[in-house]
Protein backbone atom coordinates (compact mmCIF):
# COMPACT_ATOMS: atom_id res chain seq x y z
CA UNK A 1 0.00 0.00 0.00
CA UNK A 2 1.73 3.16 -1.12
CA UNK A 3 0.70 6.33 0.59
CA UNK A 4 -1.08 9.13 -1.22
CA UNK A 5 1.20 11.62 -2.96
CA UNK A 6 -0.95 14.73 -2.98
CA UNK A 7 -2.29 17.12 -0.42
CA UNK A 8 -6.08 17.49 -0.45
CA UNK A 9 -8.62 19.86 0.98
CA UNK A 10 -12.33 19.30 0.77
CA UNK A 11 -15.56 21.22 1.17
CA UNK A 12 -18.42 18.98 2.17
CA UNK A 13 -22.07 20.04 2.13
CA UNK A 14 -24.83 18.06 3.74
CA UNK A 15 -28.34 18.94 4.79
CA UNK A 16 -30.97 17.85 7.23
CA UNK A 17 -34.75 17.99 6.98
CA UNK A 18 -36.89 17.81 10.12
CA UNK A 19 -34.27 16.16 12.24
CA UNK A 20 -31.42 16.67 14.68
CA UNK A 21 -27.99 16.24 13.08
CA UNK A 22 -25.95 16.43 16.30
CA UNK A 23 -27.41 16.88 19.76
CA UNK A 24 -25.79 19.05 22.39
CA UNK A 25 -25.37 17.19 25.70
CA UNK A 26 -25.19 20.56 27.44
CA UNK A 27 -28.59 21.64 26.18
CA UNK A 28 -30.70 18.54 26.76
CA UNK A 29 -29.89 17.17 23.31
CA UNK A 30 -31.08 20.24 21.40
CA UNK A 31 -29.30 20.58 18.07
CA UNK A 32 -25.96 22.27 18.62
CA UNK A 33 -26.03 26.01 18.05
CA UNK A 34 -23.36 28.62 17.78
CA UNK A 35 -24.67 31.01 20.43
CA UNK A 36 -23.29 34.08 18.67
CA UNK A 37 -24.77 33.53 15.23
CA UNK A 38 -27.51 30.95 15.86
CA UNK A 39 -26.04 28.80 13.16
CA UNK A 40 -26.14 25.06 13.66
CA UNK A 41 -23.00 23.11 14.44
CA UNK A 42 -21.94 19.52 13.84
CA UNK A 43 -18.73 18.51 15.58
CA UNK A 44 -15.79 16.92 13.82
CA UNK A 45 -16.06 13.80 15.97
CA UNK A 46 -19.70 13.34 14.98
CA UNK A 47 -18.75 13.16 11.29
CA UNK A 48 -15.79 10.89 12.05
CA UNK A 49 -18.06 8.48 13.89
CA UNK A 50 -20.27 8.19 10.80
CA UNK A 51 -17.25 7.59 8.58
CA UNK A 52 -16.07 4.81 10.90
CA UNK A 53 -19.52 3.26 10.91
CA UNK A 54 -19.71 3.36 7.12
CA UNK A 55 -16.34 1.68 6.71
CA UNK A 56 -17.17 -1.07 9.16
CA UNK A 57 -20.45 -1.71 7.33
CA UNK A 58 -18.85 -1.59 3.91
CA UNK A 59 -15.79 -3.67 4.68
CA UNK A 60 -17.23 -5.95 7.33
CA UNK A 61 -13.88 -6.17 9.06
CA UNK A 62 -11.98 -7.23 5.95
CA UNK A 63 -8.30 -7.54 6.82
CA UNK A 64 -6.77 -4.09 7.04
CA UNK A 65 -10.13 -2.39 7.47
CA UNK A 66 -10.91 -3.14 11.09
CA UNK A 67 -12.21 -0.19 13.09
CA UNK A 68 -10.42 0.57 16.31
CA UNK A 69 -12.86 2.99 17.92
CA UNK A 70 -15.85 0.74 17.67
CA UNK A 71 -19.12 1.08 19.32
CA UNK A 72 -19.00 -1.93 21.62
CA UNK A 73 -15.32 -2.45 20.96
CA UNK A 74 -12.75 -3.26 23.57
CA UNK A 75 -9.86 -0.95 22.91
CA UNK A 76 -7.27 -2.83 24.83
CA UNK A 77 -8.05 -6.05 23.03
CA UNK A 78 -6.95 -4.34 19.87
CA UNK A 79 -3.63 -3.34 21.40
CA UNK A 80 -3.14 -6.80 22.75
CA UNK A 81 -3.68 -8.10 19.23
CA UNK A 82 -0.73 -5.98 18.13
CA UNK A 83 1.53 -7.33 20.84
CA UNK A 84 0.47 -10.89 20.23
CA UNK A 85 0.65 -10.71 16.45
CA UNK A 86 4.24 -9.61 16.69
CA UNK A 87 5.09 -12.02 19.45
CA UNK A 88 6.61 -9.37 21.67
CA UNK A 89 6.74 -10.58 25.24
CA UNK A 90 5.57 -8.00 27.77
CA UNK A 91 8.16 -6.48 30.05
CA UNK A 92 8.20 -8.52 33.26
CA UNK A 93 7.80 -5.55 35.58
CA UNK A 94 6.13 -2.91 33.46
CA UNK A 95 3.89 -5.30 31.56
CA UNK A 96 2.34 -3.36 28.69
CA UNK A 97 2.37 0.01 30.37
CA UNK A 98 5.20 1.67 28.51
CA UNK A 99 6.39 1.43 24.98
CA UNK A 100 8.97 -1.28 24.54
CA UNK A 101 12.38 0.16 25.30
CA UNK A 102 13.47 -0.87 21.87
CA UNK A 103 12.25 1.87 19.54
CA UNK A 104 12.13 -0.41 16.52
CA UNK A 105 9.75 -2.70 18.40
CA UNK A 106 7.42 0.14 19.32
CA UNK A 107 7.43 1.32 15.73
CA UNK A 108 6.50 -2.17 14.73
CA UNK A 109 3.52 -2.03 17.09
CA UNK A 110 2.34 1.27 15.72
CA UNK A 111 2.82 0.12 12.13
CA UNK A 112 0.81 -2.99 12.86
CA UNK A 113 -2.02 -0.91 14.26
CA UNK A 114 -1.94 1.36 11.21
CA UNK A 115 -1.99 -1.47 8.70
CA UNK A 116 -4.85 -3.26 10.41
CA UNK A 117 -7.14 -0.45 11.43
CA UNK A 118 -8.62 1.94 8.89
CA UNK A 119 -9.46 4.65 11.40
CA UNK A 120 -6.00 4.61 12.98
CA UNK A 121 -4.44 5.15 9.53
CA UNK A 122 -6.94 7.87 8.71
CA UNK A 123 -7.57 9.87 11.86
CA UNK A 124 -4.78 8.64 14.09
CA UNK A 125 -5.18 7.40 17.63
CA UNK A 126 -3.66 7.79 21.03
CA UNK A 127 -2.81 4.33 22.14
CA UNK A 128 -1.53 4.89 25.62
CA UNK A 129 -4.45 3.29 27.37
CA UNK A 130 -2.87 0.87 29.80
CA UNK A 131 -1.61 -1.32 27.00
CA UNK A 132 0.65 1.00 25.10
CA UNK A 133 1.02 0.95 21.35
CA UNK A 134 2.24 4.49 20.79
CA UNK A 135 0.63 7.58 19.30
CA UNK A 136 -0.41 8.14 15.72
CA UNK A 137 -1.32 11.41 14.04
CA UNK A 138 -3.56 10.66 11.12
CA UNK A 139 -3.52 12.49 7.79
CA UNK A 140 -7.20 13.48 7.83
CA UNK A 141 -8.11 16.56 9.82
CA UNK A 142 -11.70 17.79 9.95
CA UNK A 143 -13.17 20.97 11.35
CA UNK A 144 -16.61 21.63 12.77
CA UNK A 145 -19.43 21.86 10.24
CA UNK A 146 -21.53 25.02 10.41
CA UNK A 147 -24.91 25.73 8.85
CA UNK A 148 -25.04 28.35 6.12
CA UNK A 149 -27.95 30.22 7.69
CA UNK A 150 -29.13 30.47 11.28
CA UNK A 151 -31.29 27.49 12.23
CA UNK A 152 -34.31 27.47 14.51
CA UNK A 153 -34.64 24.32 16.57
CA UNK A 154 -38.23 23.30 17.26
CA UNK A 155 -39.33 21.33 20.24
CA UNK A 156 -41.92 18.77 19.23
CA UNK A 157 -43.95 17.13 21.95
CA UNK A 158 -45.00 13.56 21.28
CA UNK A 159 -47.12 11.11 23.21
CA UNK A 160 -46.69 7.46 23.89
CA UNK A 161 -49.60 5.14 24.57
CA UNK A 162 -47.72 3.09 27.10
CA UNK A 163 -45.81 3.53 30.32
CA UNK A 164 -42.57 2.04 31.51
CA UNK A 165 -43.35 1.00 35.05
CA UNK A 166 -46.19 -0.43 37.04
CA UNK A 167 -45.99 2.56 39.33
CA UNK A 168 -46.66 5.01 36.51
CA UNK A 169 -49.66 3.01 35.42
CA UNK A 170 -51.11 3.18 38.91
CA UNK A 171 -50.47 6.89 39.14
CA UNK A 172 -52.37 7.42 35.93
CA UNK A 173 -55.10 5.01 36.97
CA UNK A 174 -54.74 3.01 33.81
CA UNK A 175 -54.62 5.92 31.36
CA UNK A 176 -51.05 4.95 30.49
CA UNK A 177 -49.95 7.93 28.43
CA UNK A 178 -46.55 9.57 28.59
CA UNK A 179 -45.23 12.63 26.88
CA UNK A 180 -41.88 12.83 25.19
CA UNK A 181 -39.87 15.46 23.35
CA UNK A 182 -38.10 15.64 20.05
CA UNK A 183 -35.89 18.45 18.93
CA UNK A 184 -35.72 19.08 15.24
CA UNK A 185 -34.40 21.58 12.75
CA UNK A 186 -36.88 22.15 9.91
CA UNK A 187 -34.03 22.54 7.46
CA UNK A 188 -30.33 23.21 7.62
CA UNK A 189 -27.56 23.11 5.03
CA UNK A 190 -24.20 22.47 6.68
CA UNK A 191 -20.72 23.08 5.38
CA UNK A 192 -17.67 21.21 6.64
CA UNK A 193 -14.02 21.65 5.76
CA UNK A 194 -11.35 18.98 5.82
CA UNK A 195 -7.64 18.61 5.21
CA UNK A 196 -5.56 15.62 4.17
CA UNK A 197 -1.81 15.75 4.66
CA UNK A 198 0.21 13.60 2.28
CA UNK A 199 3.18 13.78 4.61
CA UNK A 200 1.32 12.28 7.54
CA UNK A 201 -0.20 9.71 5.18
CA UNK A 202 3.34 8.51 4.45
CA UNK A 203 3.76 7.73 8.12
CA UNK A 204 0.53 5.82 8.57
CA UNK A 205 0.34 4.23 5.12
CA UNK A 206 -2.94 5.95 4.18
CA UNK A 207 -3.21 4.88 0.53
CA UNK A 208 -5.15 5.89 -2.59
CA UNK A 209 -7.57 3.02 -1.96
CA UNK A 210 -8.15 4.37 1.52
CA UNK A 211 -8.78 7.79 0.06
CA UNK A 212 -11.33 6.41 -2.40
CA UNK A 213 -13.05 4.67 0.47
CA UNK A 214 -12.98 7.89 2.45
CA UNK A 215 -14.72 9.81 -0.35
CA UNK A 216 -17.23 6.98 -0.62
CA UNK A 217 -17.90 7.22 3.08
CA UNK A 218 -18.54 10.94 2.82
CA UNK A 219 -20.86 10.61 -0.15
CA UNK A 220 -23.00 7.80 1.23
CA UNK A 221 -22.57 7.60 4.99
CA UNK A 222 -25.94 9.17 5.78
CA UNK A 223 -27.66 6.45 3.76
CA UNK A 224 -26.64 3.97 6.46
CA UNK A 225 -27.21 6.22 9.43
CA UNK A 226 -30.97 6.54 9.53
CA UNK A 227 -32.68 6.99 12.84
CA UNK A 228 -35.76 8.52 14.38
CA UNK A 229 -33.78 11.47 15.67
CA UNK A 230 -31.87 12.29 12.50
CA UNK A 231 -34.72 11.96 10.01
CA UNK A 232 -33.53 12.92 6.55
CA UNK A 233 -29.87 13.73 6.16
CA UNK A 234 -28.17 13.79 2.80
CA UNK A 235 -24.74 14.52 1.43
CA UNK A 236 -25.25 17.24 -1.17
CA UNK A 237 -21.87 18.34 -2.49
CA UNK A 238 -18.29 17.29 -2.12
CA UNK A 239 -15.62 19.47 -3.68
CA UNK A 240 -12.17 17.98 -3.49
CA UNK A 241 -9.12 20.16 -4.13
CA UNK A 242 -6.17 18.06 -5.20
CA UNK A 243 -2.75 19.72 -5.03
CA UNK A 244 -0.06 18.66 -7.46
CA UNK A 245 2.54 18.39 -4.73
CA UNK A 246 2.58 16.71 -1.37
CA UNK A 247 3.18 20.02 0.39
CA UNK A 248 0.40 21.74 -1.48
CA UNK A 249 0.23 24.47 -4.12
CA UNK A 250 -2.11 26.99 -2.55
CA UNK A 251 -3.30 28.17 0.85
CA UNK A 252 -6.32 26.25 2.09
CA UNK A 253 -8.39 29.36 2.82
CA UNK A 254 -8.05 30.55 -0.78
CA UNK A 255 -9.49 27.27 -1.99
CA UNK A 256 -12.34 27.29 0.50
CA UNK A 257 -13.23 30.84 -0.53
CA UNK A 258 -13.71 29.60 -4.10
CA UNK A 259 -16.84 27.72 -2.99
CA UNK A 260 -19.67 30.20 -2.48
CA UNK A 261 -23.13 29.30 -1.25
CA UNK A 262 -25.93 31.81 -1.69
CA UNK A 263 -29.67 31.83 -1.57
CA UNK A 264 -31.06 30.99 -4.99
CA UNK A 265 -33.46 33.90 -4.74
CA UNK A 266 -31.41 36.76 -3.37
CA UNK A 267 -34.40 38.92 -2.42
CA UNK A 268 -36.31 36.27 -0.55
CA UNK A 269 -37.07 36.76 3.10
CA UNK A 270 -38.44 33.28 3.62
CA UNK A 271 -36.48 30.71 5.55
CA UNK A 272 -34.70 28.05 3.48
CA UNK A 273 -36.51 24.71 3.49
CA UNK A 274 -34.85 22.67 0.77
CA UNK A 275 -31.52 22.32 -0.99
CA UNK A 276 -32.86 24.04 -4.11
CA UNK A 277 -33.29 27.22 -2.04
CA UNK A 278 -29.52 27.50 -2.25
CA UNK A 279 -27.16 28.07 -5.14
CA UNK A 280 -23.74 26.51 -4.77
CA UNK A 281 -21.06 28.06 -6.95
CA UNK A 282 -17.51 27.03 -7.51
CA UNK A 283 -15.44 29.88 -8.85
CA UNK A 284 -12.92 27.95 -10.91
CA UNK A 285 -11.05 31.11 -11.81
CA UNK A 286 -10.23 31.64 -8.14
CA UNK A 287 -8.52 28.25 -7.87
CA UNK A 288 -4.77 28.79 -8.28
CA UNK A 289 -2.67 26.75 -10.71
CA UNK A 290 -1.42 23.40 -9.53
CA UNK A 291 -4.72 22.58 -7.89
CA UNK A 292 -7.36 20.37 -9.53
CA UNK A 293 -10.95 20.44 -8.38
CA UNK A 294 -12.98 17.25 -8.37
CA UNK A 295 -16.70 17.46 -7.85
CA UNK A 296 -17.37 14.12 -6.25
CA UNK A 297 -21.05 14.86 -5.74
CA UNK B 1 17.00 39.09 14.65
CA UNK B 2 18.27 38.90 11.11
CA UNK B 3 16.35 35.75 10.31
CA UNK B 4 13.07 36.31 12.04
CA UNK B 5 9.70 35.86 10.38
CA UNK B 6 6.23 37.22 10.98
CA UNK B 7 3.28 34.97 10.32
CA UNK B 8 -0.36 35.99 10.40
CA UNK B 9 -2.60 33.17 11.61
CA UNK B 10 -6.35 33.14 12.09
CA UNK B 11 -9.17 30.72 12.74
CA UNK B 12 -12.83 30.33 13.69
CA UNK B 13 -12.09 28.66 17.00
CA UNK B 14 -9.12 27.82 19.19
CA UNK B 15 -8.36 25.85 22.32
CA UNK B 16 -4.99 26.37 24.01
CA UNK B 17 -5.73 24.19 26.98
CA UNK B 18 -4.63 25.30 30.42
CA UNK B 19 -2.70 22.44 31.99
CA UNK B 20 -4.54 22.84 35.29
CA UNK B 21 -7.91 22.50 33.53
CA UNK B 22 -7.50 19.84 30.92
CA UNK B 23 -10.29 17.42 31.77
CA UNK B 24 -13.04 19.92 31.15
CA UNK B 25 -10.76 21.92 28.90
CA UNK B 26 -10.44 25.63 29.43
CA UNK B 27 -8.39 27.61 26.97
CA UNK B 28 -5.86 30.28 27.83
CA UNK B 29 -6.90 33.77 26.73
CA UNK B 30 -4.30 33.77 23.98
CA UNK B 31 -2.09 31.39 22.03
CA UNK B 32 0.84 29.95 23.99
CA UNK B 33 4.40 30.12 22.65
CA UNK B 34 4.27 26.33 22.56
CA UNK B 35 1.21 26.25 20.30
CA UNK B 36 2.69 28.98 18.11
CA UNK B 37 5.84 26.90 17.72
CA UNK B 38 3.62 24.00 16.69
CA UNK B 39 2.15 26.15 13.90
CA UNK B 40 5.68 26.89 12.60
CA UNK B 41 6.63 23.23 12.87
CA UNK B 42 3.58 22.25 10.81
CA UNK B 43 4.81 24.47 7.98
CA UNK B 44 8.52 23.69 8.08
CA UNK B 45 10.67 21.88 10.60
CA UNK B 46 13.74 19.70 10.58
CA UNK B 47 15.67 18.29 13.52
CA UNK B 48 18.40 20.76 12.57
CA UNK B 49 16.34 23.78 13.62
CA UNK B 50 14.35 24.90 16.62
CA UNK B 51 11.72 27.61 16.38
CA UNK B 52 11.48 30.23 19.12
CA UNK B 53 8.59 32.62 19.45
CA UNK B 54 9.65 36.20 20.21
CA UNK B 55 6.39 38.09 20.18
CA UNK B 56 2.70 37.41 19.93
CA UNK B 57 0.37 40.11 18.57
CA UNK B 58 -3.23 39.50 19.55
CA UNK B 59 -5.49 41.08 16.93
CA UNK B 60 -9.03 40.24 17.93
CA UNK B 61 -11.08 40.63 21.11
CA UNK B 62 -10.83 37.68 23.50
CA UNK B 63 -14.14 35.80 23.46
CA UNK B 64 -15.08 32.39 24.81
CA UNK B 65 -17.69 29.79 24.00
CA UNK B 66 -18.50 26.43 25.54
CA UNK B 67 -18.91 23.15 23.72
CA UNK B 68 -19.56 19.69 25.16
CA UNK B 69 -18.68 16.51 23.35
CA UNK B 70 -18.74 12.77 23.91
CA UNK B 71 -15.24 11.49 24.44
CA UNK B 72 -13.73 8.16 25.37
CA UNK B 73 -12.46 7.70 28.89
CA UNK B 74 -10.77 4.39 28.04
CA UNK B 75 -8.09 3.28 30.36
CA UNK B 76 -7.69 -0.25 31.49
CA UNK B 77 -5.30 -1.34 34.20
CA UNK B 78 -2.42 -3.47 32.92
CA UNK B 79 -3.10 -5.85 35.79
CA UNK B 80 -6.49 -6.85 34.43
CA UNK B 81 -4.97 -7.33 30.99
CA UNK B 82 -2.32 -9.58 32.46
CA UNK B 83 -4.98 -11.52 34.29
CA UNK B 84 -6.99 -11.98 31.12
CA UNK B 85 -3.90 -13.09 29.25
CA UNK B 86 -3.00 -15.62 31.90
CA UNK B 87 -6.46 -17.11 31.81
CA UNK B 88 -6.37 -16.83 28.01
CA UNK B 89 -9.87 -15.49 27.97
CA UNK B 90 -11.16 -12.02 27.34
CA UNK B 91 -14.23 -12.49 29.49
CA UNK B 92 -14.37 -9.72 32.03
CA UNK B 93 -11.90 -7.58 30.14
CA UNK B 94 -14.38 -5.12 28.74
CA UNK B 95 -14.23 -1.48 27.74
CA UNK B 96 -17.11 -0.57 25.49
CA UNK B 97 -16.69 2.77 23.82
CA UNK B 98 -20.32 3.60 24.28
CA UNK B 99 -20.21 2.54 27.90
CA UNK B 100 -16.98 4.37 28.43
CA UNK B 101 -18.43 7.73 27.52
CA UNK B 102 -17.18 10.88 29.08
CA UNK B 103 -19.02 14.02 28.23
CA UNK B 104 -16.53 16.79 28.50
CA UNK B 105 -17.11 20.47 28.09
CA UNK B 106 -14.48 22.68 26.56
CA UNK B 107 -14.34 26.42 27.00
CA UNK B 108 -12.77 27.57 23.77
CA UNK B 109 -11.85 30.82 22.06
CA UNK B 110 -13.88 32.20 19.16
CA UNK B 111 -12.69 34.03 16.08
CA UNK B 112 -8.99 34.47 16.79
CA UNK B 113 -6.17 36.08 14.85
CA UNK B 114 -2.54 36.52 15.83
CA UNK B 115 0.72 37.64 14.34
CA UNK B 116 3.58 35.46 15.49
CA UNK B 117 7.08 36.93 15.42
CA UNK B 118 9.51 34.04 15.56
CA UNK B 119 13.04 33.02 14.66
CA UNK B 120 14.87 29.74 14.70
CA UNK B 121 18.26 28.59 15.86
CA UNK B 122 20.28 25.70 14.56
CA UNK B 123 20.46 22.76 16.91
CA UNK B 124 23.15 20.21 17.63
CA UNK B 125 21.59 18.00 14.97
CA UNK B 126 22.49 20.48 12.21
CA UNK B 127 24.79 19.01 9.60
CA UNK B 128 27.16 20.81 7.20
CA UNK B 129 24.31 21.29 4.67
CA UNK B 130 22.13 23.10 7.16
CA UNK B 131 22.41 26.83 6.96
CA UNK B 132 20.12 29.40 8.45
CA UNK B 133 19.47 30.90 5.04
CA UNK B 134 18.39 27.61 3.54
CA UNK B 135 15.79 26.84 6.18
CA UNK B 136 14.56 30.41 6.24
CA UNK B 137 14.08 30.30 2.47
CA UNK B 138 12.20 27.03 2.67
CA UNK B 139 9.90 28.37 5.37
CA UNK B 140 9.21 31.61 3.55
CA UNK B 141 8.61 29.85 0.27
CA UNK B 142 6.15 27.45 1.85
CA UNK B 143 4.33 30.05 3.92
CA UNK B 144 3.96 32.32 0.87
CA UNK B 145 2.43 29.53 -1.20
CA UNK B 146 0.28 28.17 1.58
CA UNK B 147 2.23 24.94 1.64
CA UNK B 148 2.51 22.93 4.81
CA UNK B 149 3.56 19.53 6.13
CA UNK B 150 0.15 19.30 7.74
CA UNK B 151 -2.56 21.88 8.27
CA UNK B 152 -1.50 23.88 11.34
CA UNK B 153 -4.05 24.07 14.11
CA UNK B 154 -5.16 26.37 16.89
CA UNK B 155 -4.30 24.15 19.84
CA UNK B 156 -6.32 21.09 18.73
CA UNK B 157 -6.62 19.56 15.28
CA UNK B 158 -10.33 20.19 14.81
CA UNK B 159 -9.63 23.93 14.77
CA UNK B 160 -7.50 24.60 11.69
CA UNK B 161 -5.23 27.64 11.59
CA UNK B 162 -5.07 29.54 8.32
CA UNK B 163 -1.80 31.31 7.76
CA UNK B 164 -0.22 34.02 5.66
CA UNK B 165 3.36 35.19 5.62
CA UNK B 166 3.87 38.89 6.38
CA UNK B 167 6.65 40.10 4.13
CA UNK B 168 9.43 42.21 5.52
CA UNK B 169 8.33 45.79 5.87
CA UNK B 170 4.67 44.86 5.50
CA UNK B 171 2.52 46.72 7.99
CA UNK B 172 1.18 44.67 10.87
CA UNK B 173 -2.59 44.52 11.17
CA UNK B 174 -3.67 46.59 14.15
CA UNK B 175 -5.00 45.09 17.36
CA UNK B 176 -8.60 45.55 18.39
CA UNK B 177 -9.22 48.57 20.61
CA UNK B 178 -10.49 46.33 23.41
CA UNK B 179 -6.93 45.08 23.90
CA UNK B 180 -5.46 48.49 24.63
CA UNK B 181 -3.70 49.08 27.89
CA UNK B 182 -1.75 46.63 29.97
CA UNK B 183 -3.18 43.28 30.92
CA UNK B 184 -1.58 40.66 33.15
CA UNK B 185 -2.50 37.24 31.79
CA UNK B 186 -0.87 35.47 34.73
CA UNK B 187 1.45 32.49 34.51
CA UNK B 188 1.21 30.85 31.14
CA UNK B 189 2.82 27.78 29.62
CA UNK B 190 5.89 28.75 27.66
CA UNK B 191 6.74 25.33 26.30
CA UNK B 192 7.46 21.78 27.29
CA UNK B 193 11.08 20.94 28.08
CA UNK B 194 11.59 17.76 26.10
CA UNK B 195 15.19 17.49 27.19
CA UNK B 196 14.18 17.21 30.81
CA UNK B 197 11.46 14.62 30.78
CA UNK B 198 8.66 16.76 29.33
CA UNK B 199 8.71 19.27 32.16
CA UNK B 200 6.47 22.26 31.48
CA UNK B 201 8.00 25.72 31.89
CA UNK B 202 6.01 28.87 32.53
CA UNK B 203 6.36 32.60 32.15
CA UNK B 204 4.43 35.63 33.33
CA UNK B 205 2.50 36.83 30.29
CA UNK B 206 1.85 40.56 30.05
CA UNK B 207 -0.11 41.95 27.14
CA UNK B 208 0.56 45.58 26.35
CA UNK B 209 -1.72 47.02 23.66
CA UNK B 210 -2.30 43.54 22.32
CA UNK B 211 1.37 42.56 22.20
CA UNK B 212 2.98 39.89 24.39
CA UNK B 213 6.75 39.77 24.53
CA UNK B 214 7.87 36.20 25.03
CA UNK B 215 11.04 35.83 27.08
CA UNK B 216 13.74 33.59 25.58
CA UNK B 217 13.56 29.92 26.54
CA UNK B 218 16.67 29.96 28.71
CA UNK B 219 16.07 33.29 30.43
CA UNK B 220 15.51 33.51 34.17
CA UNK B 221 11.94 34.71 33.58
CA UNK B 222 10.96 31.24 32.42
CA UNK B 223 10.42 28.95 35.38
CA UNK B 224 9.72 25.28 35.64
Amino acid sequence: MTAIAHRYEFVYLFDITNGNPNGDPDAGNLPRLDPETNRGLVTDVCLKRKIRNFVSLDKEDAPGYAIYMQEKAVLNHQHQKAWEALGIPPDAKEQYKKLPKDEAKSRELTAWMCSNFFDVRTFGAVMTTGVNAGQVRGPVQMAFATSIDPVVPLEISITRMAVTTEKEAEAQSGDNRTMGRKHIIPYGLYRAHGFISAKLAERTGFSDQDLTLFWQALTSMFEHDRSAARAEMAARKLFVFEHESAMGNAPAHVLFDAVKIQRADADTLSAPRRFSDYRVELNRAAVPGGVTVHEML
Amino acid sequence: MGYGISLLIWGERACFTRPEMKVERVSYDVITPSAARGVMDAIHWKPAIRWSVDRIHVLKPIRFESIRRNEVGGKLSPASVTKAMKSESAVGLVTHVDEDRQQRAATILRDVAYVIDAHFDLTAAAGPDDSVGKHLDIFNRRARKGQCFQMPCMGVREFPAHFKLLEEGEALPGSDASLNGERDLGWMLHDIDFERGMAPRFFRARMIDGVIDVPPWHSTEVKA
